[in-house]
């Protein structure tokens, strides 16, 4: 009630435009949703740690199937976790309300994640826990300060000591012209079962999967766009000619 | 009339005036000869708004205008209607050009002074067009029911509330609620869909019907019914069919090159044309960071924020649009065109044009020191433009316009 209060509130001064959340460089990635492996190693890792809190309740099992080029039993064998159809939406057991109780916050749907976020925001998010004892959960993120979502990848990143810096922010000893640091996470306060760019491939595939997620449909839609493109050359030549046959008596 | 017409369409010109209207409005409406580039956006208003109609009875075939299901069904056009995407963005990106052209067509309009005696009701008419426009434009952003249509509705809405006395009232009347919920989505629904289309439609018949007894304005300015042949037709006029109707296709697809290639490649149009904040479901408990209402409403909101005191700016806003509708009487040029006219009308129209799109670009920005006194400056120009119009039109001199349509 009090939240609600408080939104009405600020939605009453439409002239006090609130402060944009702190910008944080980002890591930029080129994702390819052509990539059908990237995008299958990306369903994989999305249904085995993310599924159970962020369903894709817009987006159908058999659809993705499809699309990755992934059979249908072999997809309802590995990749669904509940009692749901193949043609189903891919929606979890979680309730709003649960998820609100359990975290602060309920748990997104990320069907369209990628189009709210950007994909670049996503790769350094999910490379952006640290270890901060301050939070209910121990940790923080460098992106989404005091975010309530756990770091559910730990077991395959490990936990960052302390808030890992961006790509670009690669440092070089000025002396010897080594590379002191390469960006990303520095110290480890827990280990991980992946190295360093294992993770970041891990994450790379993820995001590159919401990308595909947010617009399953984008290449059918470049793709029927060259095809207009290419009809619509054909009937400029033919209108043309009829332009000029029609004015040729007036000048 | 020919004697050798069909036994058909005589039998139906004697029952309905089928040829008398052809005739009256195509094939025997004379336009003059020196229609230009700028000529063309009226006739992609009505593709445009052709495609709104079109595009959008096949949206409500899947659209459900509820609070629970509105975000929820513009997925599954967008994902399980059989090339529902495409269908959904033709709309949305129909939406956007529905303005650019709009736009292009009354600066067009400003340049060669078209909204002059005797067509100032043409202007009038258009000007309600636009009115009408924007009103349908919010509310067709408000059914995805997405973050920005539900805070962007907050906001506009809001701004009833500066009203006095009658302020609160009038904002729980147009939500039909205490706050934007279901019942304002499904009101708005109606009247995007079946009310103000309706009024779209009869405007622009009105427009036209006053456009076509006047007859069409041209780059310079001149009347081409001064000088006619034997016949009654004018000597610099040609049929309006098919010379500015098939002739102007390649320009109609150009246009579509552009439009197309928007719809398919950039159909988020860099979040002008669909705003990333909108992808996620409306969220009444959570304001997004920044509320920017769509492009095509910038300048007026620019203006509205210009003004330091709420009502006052309320107040702005609309004069910024009602000034629009009294320009004819503001203009005392003896010409037309700006070509004609002296350096001080040419400043004014290309200051206002450029304070205009900066205005635009600013009502999509975040406030900050500088953003407000660029705002102010602009709409400062914005009304200068208008309000000192019958000083520099009248002070300045004209050269002569020509009795005839110049050769090329």
């Amino acid at each position: 009630m009090k939240k609600l209060f408080l939104s009405l509130i600020l939605s009453m001064s439409p002239l006090v435009a609130l402060a944009a959340g702190a910008a944080v460089e980002l890591d930029h990635i080129e994702t390819d949703i052509t990539d059908k492996a990237s995008l299958q190693r990306g369903v994989q890792t999305y249904m085995n740690y993310c599924m159970a809190c962020h369903s894709l309740e817009y987006a159908r099992y058999n659809r993705v199937a499809a699309d990755l080029d992934i059979p249908e039993e072999i997809f309802a064998e590995n990749l669904i976790f509940t009692d749901a159809a193949i043609g189903s939406l891919m929606q979890n057991s979680m309730s709003y309300d649960d998820g609100a109780a359990w975290f602060g916050a309920a748990p997104p749907d990320l069907t369209l994640v990628a189009r709210v976020r950007g994909e670049d925001w996503l790769y350094t998010y999910l490379r952006g826990f640290y270890q901060d004892d301050s939070r209910p959960l121990g940790v923080n993120n460098s992106v989404f300060a005091n975010v309530g979502m756990p770091h559910v990848l730990m077991e395959l990143q490990g936990l960052c000591a302390e808030a890992p810096h961006a790509v670009s922010d690669r440092r070089f000893d000025p002396l010897t012209g080594n590379l002191i640091t390469d960006g990303g996470c520095e110290n480890y306060a827990v280990e991980g079962s992946q190295t360093k760019a294992e993770y970041d491939e891990t994450i790379y595939d993820l995001v590159n999967f919401l990308d595909y997620m947010g617009e399953p449909y984008a290449k059918d839609r470049e793709r029927i766009g060259w095809m207009v493109f290419a009809f619509l050359a054909v009937f400029l030549v033919i209108g043309q000619l009829l332009y000029r046959e029609l004015w040729k008596d007036i000048h | 009339m020919s004697t050798n017409k069909p036994a058909f369409m005589q039998w139906l010109d004697q029952r309905l005036p089928v040829t008398n209207a052809y005739e009256k409005h195509m094939s025997k409406y004379y336009a003059p000869v020196n229609l230009n580039f700028w000529y063309v956006f009226g006739l992609l208003a009505t593709l445009v708004f052709a495609n709104q109609i079109l595009t959008g009875i096949w949206l409500t075939m899947s659209f459900v205008p509820s609070a629970d299901e509105a975000f929820l069904s513009v997925e599954y056009i967008m994902r399980d209607v059989e090339m529902g995407w495409l269908i959904r963005y033709m709309h949305s990106t129909g939406a956007s050009f529905f303005f650019i052209v709009v736009y292009l067509h009354m600066f067009r309009g400003i340049m060669y002074g078209s909204y002059k005696k005797p067509r100032e009701l043409i202007w009038v008419f258009g000007m309600f067009i636009y009115l009408v426009l924007m009103a349908e434009g919010f509310m067709g952003y408000v059914l995805p029911w997405g973050q920005m249509s539900y805070w962007g509705a907050q906001v506009i809405i809001s701004l009833f509330g500066a009203i006095p006395v009658i302020g609160d009232g009038l904002t729980e009347w147009i939500r039909g609620d205490f706050l934007i919920s279901g019942i304002t989505l499904n009101r708005f629904f109606a009247l995007h869909v079946i009310a103000l289309p309706l009024v779209l439609a009869l405007l622009v018949v009105l427009h036209i019907l006053a456009l076509h007894e006047v007859g069409s304005n041209n780059p310079d300015g001149i009347d081409i019914k001064k000088h006619k042949d034997e016949q009654g037709k004018p000597l610099d006029g040609i049929p309006f069919h098919p010379y500015y109707t098939l002739g102007k296709l390649p320009m109609i697809i150009v246009f579509l090159f552009v439009f197309c290639g928007v719809i398919f490649f950039f159909p988020e149009g860099g979040g002008y044309f669909l705003e990333h904040a909108n992808f996620e479901p409306a969220n009444p408990l959570k304001t997004p960071e920044h509320i920017a209402p769509t492009w095509y409403y910038g300048a007026f909101y620019s203006i509205l924020r210009a003004v330091p005191d709420k009502l006052m700016g309320v107040i702005a806003m609309g004069a910024a649009i009602a000034i629009l509708f009294i320009l004819p009487w503001l203009d005392k040029s003896p010409v037309l065109s700006w070509r004609y006219k002296g350096w001080m009308s040419k400043t004014a129209i290309v200051v206002f044009a450029l304070a205009f799109i900066m205005l635009s670009y600013l009502g999509g920005q975040p406030v900050t020191d500088l953003n407000t006194w660029l705002a102010r400056i602009g709409s400062v120009i914005y009304f200068g433009f208008f309000l000192l119009m019958p000083i520099y039109t009248r002070m300045e001199s004209t050269k002569p316009v020509p009795e005839r349509v110049p050769a090329k």
